[in-house]
């Protein structure tokens, strides 16, 4: 039997309730939210941190025009390979162009371009990588190196690693050893093989600008 | 001029000539295509190639050397390590990241961009353009353009082929050219 009494209780019960609950579901909306946000941006964090070499665009044009740094940059490397009884160093279009040659010429080795499709003359062989969206090719002449050479492939940069692997595998193709692979900016501590092969690398990608 | 008399009295030329590979009816039918990448396999003719550039320029106060992709990124950085200048690659358009100028210039068919960084090169600079090889010089002359345009002085163009037929020469004007092999 509901008498007024009863009535005016449950409908200030239903009331308290409801306010309860309506500020419960706003403070739960809130932290909701509020963990989306710190969520989101922490997963953008090591988003940036993980693709650090392919957002922050690591520019080494600029190494290009300070002469001491770049004569040091291609010292180091040849310090290094010197005397490890490299016959070739493989460049990888366009910037390993830039660094390639000149360690060479050092070292008394042969370099040797490896290109996009369709720019080198005469008999190619090629070798397909991956790309983030689709594949690409690399190709290398025909009897450019021995069999038993032994080789040094060299880039500016090495993120992902599959231009580099796509280059070990031309060479090897056409039965040269490599060595090592040698790149400018690389990937942070922990990332020094690459296949199985020896990854040598002067300096970390930097996530700040200085420019 | 200066090539022939290089050609006449430099016994290194023969051997940078011999290295050089010709390759027929590439990249289409008609063209004899010199391919240097035999050149850089002959690590004494390789060597020669650039002492011989880095003779002639190491004392003509050179602060710049362009090098056009991609051929010239070989043999631009060598050179410009040897003479205590630095390095600026002239590249393809969407290449060079940040602030470029591009220069359009003519292709047999159509017309292609080449692009350099803004503030690569300061105004009163001497620079050396470097290519692997000039045909019409139509390359050339849009790199020289955009060195000009910043205020660089071109002191000459180097490169290792020349196809006279082509008139490069003539297209370039009153700028110097320098070559190994015609």
């Amino acid at each position: 039997m509901d008498s007024e009494e009863t009535r005016g209780y449950r409908a200030f019960l239903k009331q308290s309730v409801w306010c309860l609950t309506s500020q419960y579901q706003v403070s739960f909306s809130f932290f909701f939210l509020f963990f989306c946000f710190v969520f989101s941006s922490w997963s953008f964090f090591f988003f940036q941190i993980w693709w650090a070499a392919g957002i922050m665009f690591q520019d080494i044009t600029t190494l290009l025009l300070d002469h001491k740094a770049f004569k040091d940059t291609v010292d180091i490397f040849v310090d290094r390979y010197r005397d490890m009884g490299i016959s070739v160093v493989a460049g990888i279009e366009a910037r390993g162009f830039v660094f390639g040659p000149s360690i060479a010429l050092a070292i008394g080795a042969k370099f040797v371009p490896l290109r996009k499709p369709n720019k080198l003359p005469g008999e190619v062989i090629s070798e397909a990588y991956v790309l983030e969206y689709g594949t690409d090719r690399l190709e290398m002449h025909v009897g450019a190196i021995e069999p038993g050479e032994r080789a040094l492939v060299i880039d500016d940069l090495v993120a992902t690693g599959g231009t580099l692997s796509a280059a070990v595998r031309l060479l090897e193709r056409m039965g040269a050893e490599v060595v090592e692979c040698a790149c400018v900016v690389g990937l942070p501590e922990g990332q020094r093989r690459l296949d199985g092969k020896p990854l040598y690398i002067l300096v970390e990608p930097r996530l700040s600008v200085n420019y | 001029m200066a090539s022939a008399d290089v050609k006449a009295q430099d016994p290194r030329i023969a051997g940078i000539s011999s290295a050089i590979r010709v390759i027929p009816d590439f990249p289409k039918p008609g063209i004899m295509f010199q391919d240097i990448t035999t050149l850089l396999l002959d690590t004494k003719a390789f060597r020669d190639t650039i002492d011989l550039f880095v003779e002639r320029y190491k004392d003509k106060n050179i602060s710049v050397v362009a090098g056009i992709e991609a051929r010239g990124f070989i043999f631009g950085p060598p050179i410009a390590l040897a003479i205590g200048a630095k390095f600026v690659p002239m590249r393809k358009p969407k290449k060079l990241p940040g602030e470029v100028i591009s220069e359009e210039y003519s292709l047999e068919y159509g017309k292609d961009v080449m692009e350099m960084h803004v503030g690569a090169v300061q105004a009163g600079e001497r620079a050396l353009i470097v290519d692997d090889l000039v045909a019409t010089g139509g390359t050339l002359s849009a790199a020289i353009r955009l060195l000009e345009r910043v205020g660089v002085h071109v002191v000459e163009c180097a490169c290792v082929i020349e196809l006279p037929e082509l008139k490069g020469r003539e297209r370039l004007g009153e700028k110097p050219l320098f070559v190994l092999v015609s």
